[in-house]
């Protein structure tokens, strides 16, 4: 059997984490704008609150996989985000619909950058593991490609 | 704010005449006060050719004993003010002689500069020598000078005079100001003089301080030329407290009185921005005869004096020549040697001995004393607080002219006078940087312009101010963002001369604060009218309280003054668990009331007429008004449907905007933004408080529609029981609106009934600005951080403000972002931008300078504390919210400790026994442990949750004078008026005026009254041994036991006693926005814990008292 439950767990986080490097890139380029003036912060908000939980959900998605798969090195190192993700939803300013920011208190200066540079960092963190997904999905296929010799 | 189409105005045809419309008038902000039309320049501190008044000229030789024993009653020394030469304040001289003496080399000094100035001021160096010698005509303000200069300068400088008639009741150039006096100049300072005075630290009091004050009493007298051979022969009173002080005075009130004029310098000295009057002039010149000092100052701690005063002189040399001023203390030096009688030539030989045998620090301590940055010990300074009302410390740019130009501190301020020149610097100080702003504060006598081009900087959109570069007479040098910029031809037109010349006499220049009235580039849709839309919360327990009664019938009689045109429109709604919308259709013969019951899906009963001309229906409104207070006396709903309410009025403003005033009395329990009780009365003392953040977020979302709508929504609760003011003021924060809060609000209390009819009058008749915007720019490298107040921040530097008020107050954090070291000052513009209720598109344009130094001592002896303290309680309210209230508490006293940690740590005291403060902190512990006892900080006191949420709203919002009353209210003894200095109002009437005191109960005596002054709200107590002539012939009773404690008016009585606190009290009123109400209680009254509870340096059970607290610090500081 050349594919097994990890390869495709990685194949799927490959997917899915391209598409988080993609929601990140928005996220700084939309607080860039912000910064310098280009949108209105309540435009602003409303396009970024509607993509924050789907953000969190698909990074929850493959990290579920994972530990379908038994994938506990990528467990690890996605287990900090997590508990990150979660503590900021739970921290967020009182609103009524979902999201995390809220126009009122988006312009202060701290809040922009704490979150400007919380976008640097989850891009490259998604960059990185985009291509230890594709490490891990070569090895996953290698193990695949491997094991059935072993046994035979 | 549309920020276009200016540039294609700006080449003008050369000698074509400019469409300008003149200089408007002078405007009165103040309704209610009578609109003079002043010509735009009649602000004094720019009019250099006035007259002198009598009483500020010279004193003759038979007034000098006279005055100078006065001095000695007043506690002053003249002891701060170290001497310039005569030569230094000629720019108001009519001396020729000196005044060629000194302009010249001043021009050759800056051309020298210029050589090199490339790198020292990047701002000047394209400068041409021409434009150096237009200045020293034009700015100088002398005649003399003109003949040294080209024929195209050669204009009359009473500009302004020829074509307003106002201006040409004062005397021409000819009666220019005589030279300097030199004794009223000892009295502009009174202030620093007291602190001087005071006790001195008995630590402090060993050799080595003895010699700096006795050197300082001698110093001014090195300047003084022979006018005043014996003043300080007077014998000076020896103080040892102010307690023993105040007797000192009281002998001779009589004499006091012959010269009022010396307090009354120093009222107008305060009361300047508000008062202008001829004197100003020179009281203003007096005032600024301080910066020498600080140039001395760096004289003398610098060890090159020659790098650093072309710096400090030539800020903007290019433009206000100065005078060489290192050679200044020599020259004094032989003014003195000349001059001073033997005796003290003698005292001066013993001085310099002490000098000669003491160390380099005593000279250092000396001299810090001198320019008022000497420290002090606080565990050895119970009495800190200054007699009179905290002096704000001013700013120094080392040009008289640009210092006069600057901002007023009432109206702009930062925490500090002189700007760090990095970051690193800033952090190392521990000093929090920002700036207070109180925009639209009611000003008697502002510049308003109208012209086709209102000339900006291309890059930056900075509007033109004092402080930028004339690079020549076409080309200006934006300040904040250093662009040069061409400046249109008409801006070189002066109307009043009507001949082209040079751009700085425009009024745009020569004041900081100024208005303009905007063209159409300036509008996104026609001028909105006045739209004033009323909620009446008519629940039952709004029924109970009888507020209705109040806001009709005070409504009622201020229709008329609403302000407004004829556009101005009114509406009515009044909630209970219905909506009820008041129709004022034509041909009704009263008003229609239509009840809507569906609060979950708001919608309006009929489209038009509920908004209606308030001059058309003016009778059907009345009508209304009449009617309403008992009209719905029989119903019993308690629910109260606030959030259908504030939809529906968006509806029906969302196409106009204007202002939306709710009266709620009760808690909003049902339709949408319904809210629960979340306060458990049981946990009001306890240090956790909890519920400081909004319960939903209904109230901000809706702000946030209305802000789109420029609609403001104002709030006053008039409440009984928990209203949740923590969500409900979103309403108000974020749509720029304001908060009055009456707790147990009933209307049949006398006082509270009246201090709620005060603040609605008020709020109704002040000033209003619809639809505005305030952009706050500064120079490069420095960013605002944080914002507070009520509004909403709509880009980084860009506050939407739906409506914007007289008393609301801006707080703005500023950081450091890029090293400064290579400008020589920085400045803040805050331009706002609204709509008049006459329907007027205008700007108010404030500009503040302030120098940039890289000193840390010179950064940290230029903290203003009052401002310090203005912005710490806005981050604390800020922290508390955030995170919880004892973190606040606890920031509180960290800043504190680094402050004075960071202060040690730049002396280099190393281990000293005391707890040093400079000069200018030395009431920051004070203010510091006060808000820690405040409403909104406290903790272990029962406090209501509302009341604390109000208290920080307030922290927020408020102008900084109204918050440190707040905050550290003003005590007065007032049964010894008789005794008291007396100063002079606006009428020319002799106020007594009583120190202020400490707030402790150990000043407090039995046989005392007392007056406390807490901004809003005063109170006289009256103690049980007071005497009976104070009981009868003040409170005009008989007995201390028949004061009622119902007693909220003073009586006017027939005599001296009675009028002299009256007019204290209608002294005190005159600066605030709105009078006071004033309560009188025996001190054995129910009521009394009003006034003790505000004894703040006192233990409490739960808090430390004030000295406890320094204790405390000192433990920290290391």
């Amino acid at each position: 059997m050349a594919f097994n439950f990890p390869a495709f767990s990685y194949i799927i986080a490959l997917i899915v984490d391209a598409f988080l490097i993609f929601f990140s890139l928005f996220h700084v380029i939309a607080f860039d704008e912000l910064k310098t003036d280009y949108k209105n912060p309540i435009d602003q908000c409303n396009s970024l609150n509607p993509l924050v939980l789907p953000e969190y959900v698909l990074h929850l998605i493959f990290n579920i996989l994972f530990v379908a798969a038994g994938e506990w090195v990528s467990i690890l190192i996605n287990i900090p985000l997590i508990a990150y993700h979660i503590n900021r939803y739970r921290t967020r300013p009182v609103m009524s619909g979902p999201g995390l920011y809220d126009p009122t208190s988006i312009m202060n200066a701290d809040t922009l950058t704490r979150c400007q540079r919380e976008g640097w960092i989850k891009l490259a963190f998604y960059l990185l593991s985009f291509f230890y997904y594709l490490y891990g999905y070569v090895i996953a296929l290698e193990n695949a490609h491997v094991n059935p010799e072993h046994v035979t | 704010m549309s920020q276009s189409n200016m540039m294609n105005q700006n080449n003008m045809p050369n000698g074509m005449p400019p469409h300008m419309n003149g200089i408007d008038s002078s405007h009165s902000s103040r309704d209610s006060s009578p609109t003079v039309r002043y010509p735009y320049m009649t602000q004094g501190p720019m009019a250099p050719h006035r007259p002198i008044p009598a009483n500020q000229l010279p004193p003759t030789s038979k007034t000098i004993n006279q005055l100078s024993q006065n001095y000695s009653n007043l506690q002053i020394n003249n002891q701060l003010t170290p001497r310039t030469s005569p030569k230094m304040f000629s720019t108001s001289t009519p001396n020729e002689q000196v005044k060629d003496n000194q302009s010249q080399p001043a021009i050759d000094r800056n051309k020298s500069q210029q050589s090199q100035g490339g790198v020292l001021s990047p701002i000047g160096f394209n400068h041409s020598a021409t434009s150096h010698f237009s200045n020293v005509a034009l700015n100088g303000n002398s005649v003399s000078n003109l003949g040294q200069t080209s024929q195209r300068f050669n204009v009359p400088s009473n500009f302004g005079g020829t074509q307003l008639p106002h201006q040409n009741s004062l005397p021409s150039n000819a009666v220019a100001p005589p030279p300097r006096p030199p004794l009223q100049q000892t009295l502009s300072q009174p202030r620093l003089m007291a602190y001087n005075n005071g006790p001195v630290p008995t630590s402090t009091s060993s050799p080595q301080h003895a010699v700096p004050q006795n050197h300082m009493t001698q110093r001014p007298l090195m300047n003084q030329p022979n006018r005043m051979p014996n003043f300080n022969l007077q014998p000076s009173v020896p103080v040892q407290s102010p307690a023993t002080r105040m007797p000192t005075q009281m002998r001779m009130p009589n004499s006091m009185q012959q010269y009022p004029n010396m307090h009354q310098q120093q009222h107008h000295q305060q009361q300047q921005q508000r008062y202008p009057t001829p004197q100003q002039y020179t009281n203003q010149l007096q005032a600024s005869d301080q910066l020498p000092n600080v140039t001395s100052n760096s004289v003398h701690q610098n060890s090159t004096p020659a790098q650093d005063i072309p710096i400090r002189a030539n800020l903007h040399s290019n433009r206000y020549p100065t005078q060489p001023q290192y050679n200044q203390s020599h020259q004094q030096q032989q003014y003195t040697q000349q001059t001073i009688p033997l005796q003290q030539q003698q005292q001066q030989k013993l001085q310099q001995n002490f000098y000669q045998q003491s160390s380099q620090n005593v000279v250092q301590s000396g001299f810090n004393k001198l320019w008022g940055v000497e420290n002090f010990d606080l565990l050895q300074t119970p009495n800190i607080l200054p007699k009179t009302k905290v002096e704000v410390p001013r700013i120094t740019l080392g040009n008289e002219l640009l210092d006069h130009a600057n901002c007023k501190p009432d109206i702009f301020r930062c925490t500090m006078t002189k700007i760090p020149e990095n970051n690193s610097l800033l952090q190392k100080s521990r000093l929090p940087l920002g700036v207070l702003i109180h925009p639209f504060k009611d000003l008697n006598h502002l510049p308003v312009i109208q012209c086709n081009t209102i000339v900006r900087c291309r890059s930056c959109r900075t509007y033109i101010n004092p402080y930028v570069y004339f690079i020549d007479s076409k080309k200006w040098k934006c300040n904040l963002c250093y662009r040069i910029n061409e400046l249109p031809e008409e801006f070189q037109y002066d109307p009043v001369t009507k001949t082209y010349g040079d751009p700085s006499r425009r009024p745009e220049v020569k004041t900081s604060t100024i208005e303009y009235i905007a063209p159409s580039e300036y509008m996104l849709r026609p001028p909105q009218a006045a739209i004033y839309l009323f909620l009446l919360d008519i629940s039952r327990a709004a029924i109970e309280s009888g507020y209705l009664h109040t806001v009709c019938s005070v409504l009622q009689s201020e229709l008329n003054n609403l302000p407004g045109d004829t556009r101005t429109q009114v509406g009515f709604i009044a909630y209970d668990t219905a909506l009820h919308f008041f129709s004022f259709a034509d041909g009704l013969s009263q008003p229609h009331e239509m009840t809507v019951l569906d609060i979950d899906d708001v919608f309006l009963p009929c489209p038009d007429n509920l908004l209606v001309n308030l001059q058309d229906c003016m009778e059907l409104v009345t009508d209304l008004l009449a009617q309403l207070p008992n009209r719905y006396n029989n119903s019993f709903e308690t629910g109260s449907a606030l959030g259908a309410a504030l939809q529906a009025s968006y509806k029906m403003m969302a196409s106009t905007g204007g202002r939306v005033t709710v009266f709620q009395a009760t808690l909003p329990t049902i339709g949408p933004g319904a809210l629960i009780s979340r306060e458990d009365p049981s946990q009001r003392a306890g240090s956790d408080v909890q519920h400081l953040n909004p319960a939903n977020d209904f109230y901000k979302r809706l702000a946030l529609e209305c802000s789109g709508q420029q609609i403001a929504v104002d709030i006053f609760f008039a409440n009984s029981q928990y209203v949740d003011i923590a969500t409900i003021s979103g309403i108000c924060k974020f749509s720029g609106g304001c908060m009055y809060h009456f707790p147990l609000f009933k209307a049949s209390r006398q006082s509270q009934n009246e201090s709620f009819e005060k603040c609605l009058r008020r709020y109704l008749t002040r000033k209003i600005g619809f639809e505005a915007v305030m952009r706050i720019r500064c120079s490069r490298g420095l960013t605002i951080h944080t914002f507070h107040g009520n509004f909403f921040v709509r880009s980084t530097d860009l506050l939407s403000l739906p409506n914007i008020n007289p008393d609301a107050g801006f707080g703005m954090q500023v950081s450091i972002e890029e090293s400064l070291s290579d400008v020589k000052s920085i400045c803040f513009q805050a331009a706002l931008l609204y709509t008049s209720s006459k329907g007027e598109r205008r700007i108010r344009v404030h500009t503040m300078c302030l120098p940039v130094v890289n000193n840390l001592t010179e950064i940290i002896n230029s903290a203003d504390q009052q401002c310090i303290i203005g912005l710490l309680s806005k981050m604390a309210v800020d922290r508390s919210v955030q995170s919880n209230l004892s973190d606040a508490r606890e920031a509180f006293i960290n800043v504190a400790i680094d402050i004075l940690t960071s202060y040690k740590a730049s002396q280099n005291m190393g281990a000293t026994s005391g707890l040093m403060v400079p000069n200018c902190l030395r009431l920051l512990p004070l203010y510091i442990s006060a808000l820690l006892k405040s409403i909104a900080f406290r903790s272990g006191v029962s406090t209501r949750l509302d009341d604390r949420v109000k208290a920080m709203c307030d922290m927020k919002t408020s102008p900084l004078p109204n918050l440190i009353q707040q905050i550290y209210p003003d005590l007065y003894p007032v049964h010894n008026l008789h005794d008291q200095n007396v100063i002079e109002n606006e009428d020319k009437e002799l106020v007594p005026m009583p120190p202020i005191l400490q707030l402790s109960a150990r000043n407090i005596d039995s046989n005392g009254a007392y007056l406390m002054d807490m901004g809003t709200h005063m109170v006289i107590i009256v103690c049980s041994a007071v005497s009976s002539m104070f009981l009868n012939h003040v409170l005009g009773v008989s007995d201390y036991n028949s004061i009622s404690d119902e007693m909220y008016e003073l009586p006017s009585l027939d005599n001296e006693h009675n009028q002299r606190l009256h007019l204290l009290i209608n002294y005190l009123n005159d600066e605030k926005p709105m009078n006071a109400t004033l309560q009188i209680m025996r001190d054995s009254s129910p009521n009394r814990n009003m006034f003790f509870e505000k004894l703040l340096e006192d233990r409490i059970e739960t808090a430390l008292s004030y000295h406890e607290f320094l204790q405390h610090l000192k433990t920290q500081v290391k």
